[in-house]
């Protein structure tokens, strides 16, 4: 017998359970950092006054977070057509070499062309890079999980043969490209409101954070306002009624991936265009793989994408603040607490559905 | 044979799933060393009965006795245990091993396999002349034929040390040749003194290899009978039952031009099987078509074929008088030309239970300019729309936002039926209308399908029902192993003509 899909009130869906998880991982993880000797409330305290208590360190959130949203939004519109797409990495990859093609082949336009041209080539290749896996889904049969990981190696080895013998920098021995033309990059929000007269210290958030905050709201009308929505809805709850509706689920699986893949190629935008202004090998540095953390924490849905998007946002920022704080807190161990959250918001989630159901519907025949 | 104790006595037999109740004081005795025989038609009990036999169920209330001594079975271990064994209606078998290692599989006896696989060996070679079950020890299953696969089951059975044998529905897969080929099976095993239980619901079957036959109808046992005693007509009777007419008020048809029209339509499925031969026939506006027939003899491939859920091997269908070639043939395009159809199984195909109402109200639907502008859907025309077909349906509770899954299979039906009927369809197609329905919603969905047919729709129904078929037809189709057996008027027809046409008992041997 498969379990029984557990029934919550929306509310509990969409906000206990999260919670519920997340301070589970954050019990867990205070075991872990009490267990080589330091204080949990104190580390607690500088994560967050690293990640929340001053502009620079919002700044440095909301620029991690940026790419948790494009991210996670990727996973979830694949989520929604009942599709596993974990190759935001490579998507992510091709996204960047495509963005950098634009940036330098086009240098001569003025940036108000070369910029959505840029961010649309990258868009185009993470689209692309999807859409193959989806293609192979549809019409061979062959698991998007499996092609989707295959396909992160295939861009991960691209982008070195790329950086290495074609479009690295001439006299230079980095795997990177040359710096993009001044008018490709991306402005950063301190200079966007430095010109308003605000004073912010200078951190690598830039508008790449709101054509995130655009695509949560383009996600969010897609999926619950459009038709195509609708189908990439019906395709991934029953397929058996999508065919009977008329609506073809091979051509919703390759649709809802290129859509998914376009999202991930934000990452890219985010950083090459708008961080390091060149592409630079392994600028994908497992966002991609988060980005499947955030879309289960998520729901799915662009509100709960942002929330979580935000919590890895200040467990990158804070953490990087706290081993900075205190050395005994290392790196590793910063990894280890974000890992810990992954696998109780991601992996665990079930345990704590049913955990919160028996504890709701005890709760609510008590008071009869 | 009258002094062993009986292999198999059932006392009681009490089981229901929530309301349903599947089977209902169901008392059974089978004779150690025979072939006995269980017909019924889908949904008659047949299957939760064995499946209690087995272990897969606990009965609610009742006895089970095995060679005289009450056994309690809980699990297939414990019917193992007991001397029985099962061999599924879809087999239960691991494809890329090889026929040895299938029948070891959960009795390898140890760690290591090596011990288990020789005196495996040893014993299928034994099994295999004590039947004549020729069959090579290293061959891969999945590479053997169906009915190879199945003596593969049987003798897995055996090798367990099996009297009793059950096997569900065994012909279900087979072709004619191979299923004579059983047939000379269960005799040999027989003449060894084991016993065997057929399910099925094919009569020629019964007649030709049982020695007992017990009839199930609607979680009752209705007949208990000797083989050579009865005939394949009066089993048809007993399995379809003599029940009260459903009074259905209507008046007489007034028949128009034909509108659907479908000659020769042959399925092929994955298998290869034909499941729907050379069917043809003809709708007219204003009438009711009914299609009479125990259920999985083609009805859902002739529904699924005409609505464009898969294609015809063969075969033309027309719709109001043009020929619709592959292409036309798909949903989205055969709704457009009118043709609607509410499906069999509404949780599976006709509604996507995690949705609100309101989103299954325009299923199939969704691309029409009416819910919204361009690309995009209007939450808010959705929900007016769904709550006038709501309120017009009598749904209840009347709740667009409430997920689909909450509302009582008689309104999701109703669901179902006003959004398709509400397009104002030339054809339509219609498949079990009240199963699991309660009885009110029964009569005002038999209502609004007659009031459909005096508007001039053409109706093609499909139901399990042959009370309910013969209620509201104009003309009745039977349909027998994929093929059309007989036509009738309903005026002209009765339960026991369509029960004969339903079981294949041709219209020159009547």
């Amino acid at each position: 017998m498969s379990a029984a899909p557990i029934d919550l009130p929306r509310w509990a869906d969409t906000a206990l359970v999260p919670l519920v998880s997340v301070a589970a991982a954050l019990v867990v993880a205070g075991l872990v950092v009490l267990s080589i000797g330091e204080s949990p409330l104190e580390a607690t305290a500088l994560l967050l006054k690293g990640s929340l208590g001053s502009l620079e360190g919002l700044g440095f959130t909301l620029y991690y977070t940026t790419n948790f949203i494009f991210t996670g939004l990727a996973v979830a519109v694949a989520f929604h057509a009942g599709l596993f797409n974990i190759g935001g990495e490579g998507q992510a990859t091709i996204a960047g070499i495509f963005a950098a093609i634009a940036c330098l082949w086009l240098a001569p336009l003025p940036g108000i062309l070369l910029v959505p041209l840029a961010i649309l080539a990258a868009a185009a290749g993470g689209a692309l890079w999807a859409f193959i896996p989806g293609y192979l889904q549809a019409t061979r049969g062959s698991h998007v999980v499996i092609t989707t990981i295959m396909f992160n190696f295939i861009a991960a080895t691209l982008i070195v043969y790329l950086l290495v013998e074609v479009m690295g920098k001439t006299g230079s021995m980095q795997p990177e490209t040359p710096d993009f033309p001044k008018q490709a990059v991306l402005t950063p929000i301190h200079e966007l409101l430095g010109a308003f007269g605000l004073k912010l210290p200078s951190t690598p958030l830039n508008t790449s954070f709101l054509l995130a905050l655009a695509s949560l709201v383009a996600v969010w009308a897609l999926i619950y306002r459009s038709r195509l929505g609708y189908a990439i809805r019906t395709v991934g709850a029953n397929p058996r009624a999508a065919a009977y509706a008329g609506i073809s689920p091979a051509r919703i699986i390759m649709v809802a991936m290129a859509i998914s893949g376009a999202l991930a190629g934000g990452l890219a935008v985010n950083e090459a265009m708008g961080v390091q202004h060149r592409l630079v090998l392994d600028f994908t540095a497992g966002y991609g793989f988060v980005g499947i953390a955030v879309a289960l924490m998520g729901r799915g849905h662009p509100v709960g994408v942002s929330l979580a998007a935000l919590l890895f946002g200040v467990l990158y920022q804070g953490g990087a603040e706290l081993s900075f704080d205190k050395p005994t807190i290392t790196r590793d161990m910063v990894v280890v607490i974000g890992g810990i959250v992954i696998l109780f918001a991601g992996a665990l989630d079930g345990l704590f559905r049913r955990l919160v159901a028996t504890l709701l519907s005890s709760v609510a025949r008590k008071p009869a | 044979m009258t002094s062993l104790p009986p292999a198999i006595a059932l006392i009681g037999i009490s089981k229901a799933f929530g309301p349903v109740k599947a089977n209902k004081d169901v008392s059974l005795t089978i004779a150690a060393g025979s072939i006995h025989g269980i017909v019924g038609e889908n949904g008659a009990g047949k299957s939760t009965l064995m499946s209690i036999l087995y272990g897969f169920y606990e009965a609610d209330s009742g006895e089970i006795r095995v060679r005289g001594e009450p056994r309690r079975i809980r699990s297939s271990s414990d019917a193992i245990a007991a001397g029985i064994g099962m061999v599924h209606q879809h087999f239960m078998l691991v494809e890329p091993l090889s026929v040895v290692e299938n029948i070891v599989l959960g009795a390898e006896g140890g760690a290591l396999l090596k011990g288990g696989i020789a005196k495996a060996r040893v014993e299928l070679a034994r099994l295999s002349q004590e039947y004549g079950l020729a069959i090579d020890p290293d061959a891969i299953v999945g590479e053997l034929s169906v009915g190879l696969q199945q003596r593969v089951e049987i003798l897995k059975a055996l090798y367990r040390g099996a009297e009793v044998l059950i096997l569900d529905e065994p012909t279900a897969v087979l072709t004619p040749a191979e299923a004579d080929q059983l047939f000379e099976l269960l005799r040999a095993l027989k003449a060894q003194g084991k016993t065997v239980i057929l399910i099925t619901h094919k009569l020629r079957e019964i007649m030709a290899v049982t020695d007992r036959v017990s009839v199930m109808r609607r979680g009752e046992m209705v007949a208990h009978v000797e083989t050579n005693r009865t005939s394949p007509a009066e089993l048809a009777e007993a399995m379809v039952g003599r029940r009260v007419l459903l009074r259905v008020e209507k008046s007489p048809r007034q028949r128009g031009a034909p509108v659907l029209e479908a000659a020769g339509l042959t399925v092929i499925d994955e298998r290869g099987c034909e499941t729907l031969r050379d069917a043809s026939l003809t709708l007219h506006e204003g009438e009711i078509v009914g299609i009479a027939g125990v259920a999985g003899n083609g009805q859902s491939e002739l529904l699924d074929v005409l609505a464009g859920l898969t294609q015809p091997a063969r075969g033309v269908i027309r719709l109001g008088g043009k020929i619709l070639n592959a292409a036309d043939r798909n949903p989205a395009n055969l709704r457009r030309l009118g043709l609607m159809h509410i499906p069999e199984d509404r949780l599976r195909t006709g509604l996507v239970t995690a949705f609100a109402a309101a989103e299954n109200a325009i299923l199939g639907y969704h691309d029409d300019p009416a819910f919204g502008r361009g690309p995009f859907l209007s939450p808010t025309l959705i929900e007016q729309h769904a709550r006038a077909g709501m309120q017009d349906y009598d749904v209840r509770p009347v709740d667009p936002g409430l997920k689909t899954a909450k509302f009582s299979g008689g309104n999701q039906q109703k669901i179902v039926l006003a959004r398709e009927i509400e397009r104002a369809p030339k054809v339509l197609l219609v498949g079990q209308p009240t199963r699991g329905v309660d009885i009110g919603a029964i009569e005002f969905i038999h209502r609004r399908l007659i009031a459909l047919r005096d508007a001039g729709v053409a109706i093609l129904l499909v139901s399990v029902e042959l009370e309910e078929v013969m209620a509201l037809s104009d003309r009745i189709l039977a349909l027998c192993g994929g093929q059309i057996t007989g036509e009738r008027e309903a005026t002209t027809t009765d339960e026991r003509d369509l029960g004969l046409l339903m079981a294949g008992v041709s219209e020159r041997a009547a």
